[in-house]
């Protein structure tokens, strides 16, 4: 328990920082002024969405092969957080889409299996909720659960693969179109995020454990 | 209770995906044409809602306060079409160095925008000292 609580405050202070850099210490950006700030929150959400379909898709295969529940309980705390977060990412893209883009919603690639993604894992959810064999949902799930994933590395490259509106990736492998300040508030803003999912992960799983009659 | 519910939730979600794979995924592979695509599919492109992608051509940008007209040229750096919009533009058009219309092609070659979406790189800076 120690452990969660060192986690919890650890994710307090750095969403503190993180908030502050972004909002106060960084500078607004050339052409969008200050509504670049808005990617400090978009980019993480999006970024721990992938963590936790990652997440699940491990540790479905790992259900479906050793039956061990526990392996079902991570799988099942991690999409449920996965559906949250891919929701914030959706909603903060939209907020941060009005005004630099001029609309709240397009059919752009990314845009489009980013909402796929959200209602793949939001199936999931469901079909595991109306099995009334836990085990036969929590099976059905892990399916959907590794085959879902195939979803994540294609909104990653649809800003490649296709052509869009949504604009392709700032950091990448030895090219970095991102001022030293706002990659400061961003790589921060990423560990916060990555901090606080830990976190709810841990949390959440602990409670998957409790509610299926394990020893606290 | 409960799992009617559920079964509900379950029907709208497979729902929503099917009109995302058949109604958005199709559009979405190639989000604009760029002007010499359009051009080049001549008088069939007349009419036709379309997407357009370019550059705005510096300088090209004409707003007239009287009539509300707002006119300004795309390009690919081959061809160009000129635009109309009579709709507000987004706040950041009047710096944007690439936008997408949506709208129709008129027979007069001009294309007539319903909504003008504007375009970023994905370059984060701060501004230049003056």
């Amino acid at each position: 328990m120690k452990a969660q609580t060192t986690l919890g405050a650890a994710a307090v202070f750095l969403l503190a920082a993180a908030a502050y850099t972004s909002l106060f210490a960084s500078p607004p950006d050339a052409f969008q002024g200050e509504y670049v700030r808005i990617m400090y929150a978009h980019v993480p959400n999006a970024w721990v969405a992938y963590l936790a379909f990652a997440i699940t898709f491990v540790a479905s295969v790992l259900y479906v092969w050793k039956r061990r529940p526990d392996y079902d309980h991570i799988a099942h705390s991690a999409t449920e957080l996965g559906v949250l977060f891919t929701g914030l990412a959706l909603a903060t893209g939209s907020i941060w889409g009005r005004p630099v883009w001029g609309t709240w919603w397009t059919w752009d690639a990314r845009l489009v299996t980013t909402a796929m993604l959200f209602l793949i894992y939001s199936g999931a959810l469901l079909v595991r909720g109306l099995s009334d064999d836990p085990q036969r949902g929590a099976r059905l799930a892990a399916v959907i659960g590794v085959i879902g994933f195939l979803d994540v590395p294609v909104i990653h490259y649809s800003v490649v693969w296709f052509r869009t509106l949504h604009q392709p990736a700032s950091i990448a492998p030895g090219s970095l179109k991102i001022a030293p300040p706002m990659l400061l508030a961003l790589m921060l803003s990423l560990l916060a995020f990555t901090v606080l999912f830990a976190y709810l992960l841990r949390l959440r799983a602990r409670l998957a454990w409790l509610e299926a009659g394990g020893e606290p | 209770m409960k799992r009617t519910r559920l079964i509900l939730a379950a029907v709208i979600v497979a729902g929503a995906l099917v009109y995302l794979i058949l109604g958005g995924l199709r559009g979405a592979i190639v989000y604009y044409a760029t002007p010499s695509e359009v051009l080049a599919q001549g008088q069939s492109a007349v009419g036709r809602a379309t997407r357009l992608g370019g550059q705005v051509v510096p300088g090209s940008r004409r707003w007239d306060p009287v009539t509300l007209e707002l006119r300004f040229v795309l390009t690919d750096g081959k061809a160009t079409v000129p635009v109309v919009s009579h709709r507000a533009p987004p706040e950041l058009f009047t710096e944007a160095g690439s936008a997408t219309v949506e709208g129709t092609l008129g027979s007069d070659g001009v294309f007539v925008a319903r909504s003008i979406i504007v375009k970023h790189s994905e370059e984060y800076a701060p501004p230049q000292a003056p």
